[in-house]
């Protein structure tokens, strides 16, 4: 892209170590691929969409969702222990 | 204005809306600053929240009255696909997760309030900063007039009729935002959140026992549907629903957090990580959700017939309150409806302190008083945000109830269309400004053509459909009026948001071969990943620009 910053700041001699370092940091880390997991498992009516089996009466599609937001919580949480600054 | 009122209901309820409301006017002395005359203080809280007051916050934000209300009214309707807001609020958290923190950084930095302030330096262009605050504010007001209709539907099942009951409630919600500003939702959230969770953890063990157990539940819900002649409800989804289903939840999702009202709250918190931790938090809410929509199948089982409006149409809204009416002793049906009735005061304050940071930022100092001081920021918001609430009720009042839900149904799917510009924007400054100027534009107005095509429609017994609304009855759009051969419908709002990204893509293309004049960006792109402790971040920055 030309609008973008032209040279890498990071790099730059002339900004002292403080700002080369804050320069360097990134929200990178292939921990959050794991964030794609919850769009998967709910996205796709198909898999879910159907009344067996039942777990304590409920029909499958109800409580497929509901365990599906336990599954986004310890996903989510295990990105934050990972990635926290 | 009182036949029929259950005195002990009444009392409850009257007596937890008193205690909150006057919390409220103290909070303005709450992790006090000291000066209140500051935008920052007044219509961020500070900018300095931690996790807990974060979670209840948001928590308090963006799952309101209204929501808890209407979403077991779908459910109680249409069944299955009432349960789109579960999928909606699972996958929010994981979409927003990364480009809230970017846009929690650029905002400190540069002491932004408003996703417009963002726009603003982002593209250099204030009309598209203007634009962006007033699809906010169009996006935002509606929804104020809905938390009106959450608190009118407990009124209604307690018995108390008329409009002075809610003006005096709105009366004293406006008094004391507009004296505490986003710390009086962010103390009352705590009440608001604390009832809410008793109520619900309460109700999925009581109702369920007293009607004889979940299976009997699903079993009156399925009972319900195969009589109805209607091809779109049942316990799981109609074929056709599926797309409708999972595109609803989608850009629902992707609209959430562009509402001015959720990034206020998230500007508010006090570094990245509590961001982050919030939205590994946040969906406790989700799972309470998800058990109060099933309130609807209860409902079903519990025989509740809805109170018939004015104008002659069964009121969907009003089953819960009426259910929770029949299930519980009347002290604590007084407890729920507090629950509910708070529920409403904590968005619809956040939402006013929202729309009114939009006037202020983006249109008062932007057009109207260009070299307006902190203090006068701080004031023209504090009268914005009564002229906002008072707009609502009045909407409430004057208008048709059903003009504002037809409104909120349009607010998620126009806020959307600021996508491009906020959302994308914190990635990539590749679209030109004006190309994102045409394709909001192009997509408000295929999000308007789409939904004003959407018919309700009932199925009778003998088959035959008579169209109950003509225009705006809903928000998934039968893709057969697009000419193809099929009954499935999808989120009207999805469709305008491609128009909108089509638009501009090819703009932009357009625009650069012609070498149209870019605007100044005014970030750097390190400034995106700037943490609380930074030099640069200021919690309150003298020079707001």
């Amino acid at each position: 892209m030309a609008v973008d910053e032209p040279d890498d700041p990071a790099k730059d001699p002339a900004l002292s170590p403080e700002a080369r370092e804050r320069a360097e940091r990134h929200d990178r880390s292939p921990w959050n691929w794991l964030l794609l997991v919850p769009l998967v498992v709910v996205l796709f009516p198909p898999i879910y969409n159907r009344i067996d089996p039942t777990l304590l009466d409920w029909p499958f599609f109800y409580w497929y969702q509901m365990a599906a937001i336990i599954l986004s919580v310890l996903v989510t949480l295990a990105v934050y222990q990972k990635t926290r600054g | 204005m009182f036949d029929n009122v259950n005195g002990v209901e009444l009392t409850v309820f009257i007596v937890l809306f008193v205690a909150v409301s006057a919390m409220g006017f103290v909070a303005s002395r709450w992790r006090r600053a000291d000066d209140l005359e500051h935008l920052d203080e007044w219509g961020l809280g500070g900018r300095d929240f931690g996790p807990w007051i974060t979670w209840f916050l948001l928590g308090g934000d963006l799952y309101t009255a209204y929501t808890f209300v209407a979403v077991p009214a779908l459910v109680f309707g249409a069944g299955a696909i009432g349960f789109f807001a579960v999928p909606y609020t699972i996958v929010v958290y994981p979409i927003v997760f990364l480009v809230l923190i970017r846009l929690w950084s650029i905002s400190h930095i540069h002491g932004f309030v408003t996703p417009a302030d963002f726009v603003r330096a982002r593209h250099g262009s204030s009309t598209l900063a203007l634009l962006v605050a007033i699809t906010g504010i169009v996006a935002t007001m509606p929804y104020i007039a809905l938390q009106l209709v959450g608190i009118e539907a407990v009124l209604k099942a307690m018995g108390v009729t008329g409009h002075i009951p809610i003006i005096v409630a709105f009366a004293i919600l406006a008094a004391y935002t507009y004296n505490s500003g986003l710390r009086a939702p962010a103390l009352i959230a705590f009440v608001k959140d604390g009832l809410i969770y008793l109520v619900i953890i309460v109700a999925v063990i009581v109702i369920p026992y007293k009607l004889g157990g979940w299976n009997d539940i699903f079993g009156a819900a399925e009972k319900k549907f195969a009589a109805s002649p209607n091809p779109g409800d049942g316990v799981i989804l109609a074929g056709p629903a599926q797309l409708q289903y999972a595109t609803l939840a989608f850009g629902s999702a992707l609209a959430l957090f562009l509402y001015p009202h959720s990034i206020t709250a998230v500007l508010a918190s006090r570094d990245r990580n509590v961001i982050k931790r919030n939205m590994a938090a946040l969906p406790a809410y989700s799972f309470i959700l998800g058990l109060l929509a099933l309130l609807g199948y209860m409902a079903i089982k519990a025989g509740i017939v809805p109170i018939t409006s004015a104008e002659g149409k069964p009121d969907n809204n009003t089953i819960v309150p009426l259910l929770f009416d029949k299930m519980f002793d009347s002290w604590f049906a007084g407890v729920a409806f507090a629950a509910i009735g708070i529920g409403a005061l904590v968005p619809a304050a956040i939402m006013s302190i929202a729309a009114a940071n939009l006037w202020t930022r983006n249109i008062y100092k932007e057009y109207i008083n260009k070299g307006a001081t902190p203090k006068q920021e701080a004031r023209s918001s504090k009268l914005a945000s009564l002229v906002v609430k008072f707009g609502a009720l009045l909407a409430i009042l004057g208008l048709d109830p059903q003009f504002s839900i037809d409104l909120q149904l349009i607010g998620g799917i126009i806020i959307l269309q600021t996508l491009p510009a906020v959302a994308l924007g914190l990635y990539t400054r590749w679209f030109h400004r004006w190309a994102l100027i045409s394709g909001l534009i192009a997509g408000l107005a295929v999000g308007f053509w789409t939904t004003y095509q959407i018919q309700q429609t009932l199925v009778n017994a003998d088959k035959t459909v008579t169209v109950v609304k003509a225009h705006f009855g809903g928000s998934g759009f039968p893709l057969s009026k697009l000419g193809m051969d099929t009954t499935w419908s999808i989120y009207a709002g999805f469709l305008a948001l491609l128009a909108n990204l089509v638009v501009c893509i090819i703009a932009t293309l357009v625009l650069r071969a012609l070498k149209a004049p870019e605007g100044e960006d005014r970030t750097k792109s390190d400034e995106y990943f700037a943490d609380r402790g930074d030099p640069r971040v200021h919690d309150l920055p003298e020079v707001v620009h």
